[in-house]
């Protein structure tokens, strides 16, 4: 696949870098100068020159021709314009964009970015995984359905403690599709299976139901 | 009407005055405080300190009642992004921005954007001055 980055810094370098190592074609597109000359002197002549929302930039390097382009600098509002540019001066069938705040998401997603990539929600995601007292957590966001699969950890004072799953009263639109309890192998549960202390839960919800399935497990 | 201006540069401030003047409500938003100093002494709307991109202070700068929006920022892409969260998020019926560079003016304003490019406009005043 050609693939346009835009952004050399820290994360356009590795991600250019990956998608090199798996044998694809990729260009560079980076604002600062030493900032190119370190990644060509690096990874070979890959980085040009030049501002990646610039219609003139984008037409030197081929866009037309590319079947993807990921715009990666800190700023949101440039990711976005490259992304629209892409789409509609180029036809890149698939843009994606780095987000720096998550409330942009709506944005984007209206304007037809055809996928986002908040930084800061997946590092948030991560600290709340490895935060013990944090009950519930965001395990992967189904976005074309808008569900997501989030984890909770069953903690002794959690209310379902000991009783069945068909005794809680779960939202609508929620499952529980997996129990890992702590000292046996996950299953999957059943309307009679019995939560315990301990157990973890991977559960499928419609965000907006994630806090009534976190207080149907753990009380309020 | 209630307009929100994005930008408190020379554009910015000077149309904040001149629409103040004619009795609208104005609200001004900067990242910086102390291009408020532009404004004309006798300015009665609201200048408020906050990122035209953040959509908290788009909100705090009154733009879910707003009649219009304006993106006066020396960033083309700060003002093609405000512009299009105030027009697609918050619905304001007129949103204006200035676009400096030509080729993404005119892609923006396919997309259905009003825009104004000061580039092209000055341009071609100062080469009517020059071949008159």
């Amino acid at each position: 696949m050609y693939i346009v980055v835009i952004g050399g810094g820290r994360l356009g370098y590795y991600l250019a870098k990956a998608l090199l190592d798996e044998d694809h074609e990729v260009v560079i597109v980076e604002k600062n100068a030493d900032f190119c000359k370190i990644i060509n002197d690096e990874l070979g002549g890959v980085c040009i020159f030049g501002d990646g929302c610039e219609t003139t930039t984008l037409a030197e390097i081929g866009t037309g021709r590319a079947d993807m382009l990921i715009a990666v600098t800190g700023d949101d509002e440039d990711n976005l314009v490259a992304c629209q540019v892409a789409k509609h001066k180029f036809s890149v069938p698939r843009t994606i964009a780095r987000m720096r705040n998550p409330q942009n998401e709506a944005i984007f997603k209206k304007l037809g970015i055809d996928v986002t990539v908040s930084s800061t929600n997946v590092i948030l995601e991560h600290i709340q995984q490895e935060v013990p007292t944090h009950s519930l957590t965001h395990l992967l966001t189904i976005r074309d359905r808008g569900l997501e699969i989030v984890e909770i950890k069953i903690t002794p004072e959690a209310i379902a403690v000991g009783k069945r799953v068909r005794e809680l009263s779960l939202p609508e639109g929620s499952r529980l599709t997996l129990v890992i309890p702590e000292k046996q192998k996950p299953r999957v549960p059943t309307s009679d299976t019995v939560l315990q202390d301990g157990d973890r839960v991977i559960a499928v919800t419609p965000p907006d139901a994630e806090e009534a399935l976190r207080t149907a497990l753990m009380g309020s | 009407m209630k307009v929100v201006i994005m930008g408190c540069g020379r554009v910015g401030a000077r149309l904040a005055g001149l629409l103040d003047s004619d009795g609208h409500s104005v609200t001004i938003l900067d990242t910086d405080a102390t291009s408020f100093r532009r404004l004309p002494s006798t300015f009665q709307g609201t200048a408020l300190v906050g990122n035209g991109l953040d959509q908290e202070a788009l909100k705090r700068a009154g733009v879910e009642e707003a009649d219009a929006f304006v993106a006066v920022t020396q960033g083309d892409n700060r003002n093609v992004m405000a512009a299009q969260i105030a027009k697609h998020i918050f619905e304001v019926p007129k949103v204006v921005c200035r676009i400096y560079d030509p080729l993404r003016q005119e892609l923006y304003s396919t997309l259905g954007l009003e825009t104004l490019g000061p580039t092209t406009i000055f341009a071609q005043m100062l080469r009517e001055k020059l071949e008159s």
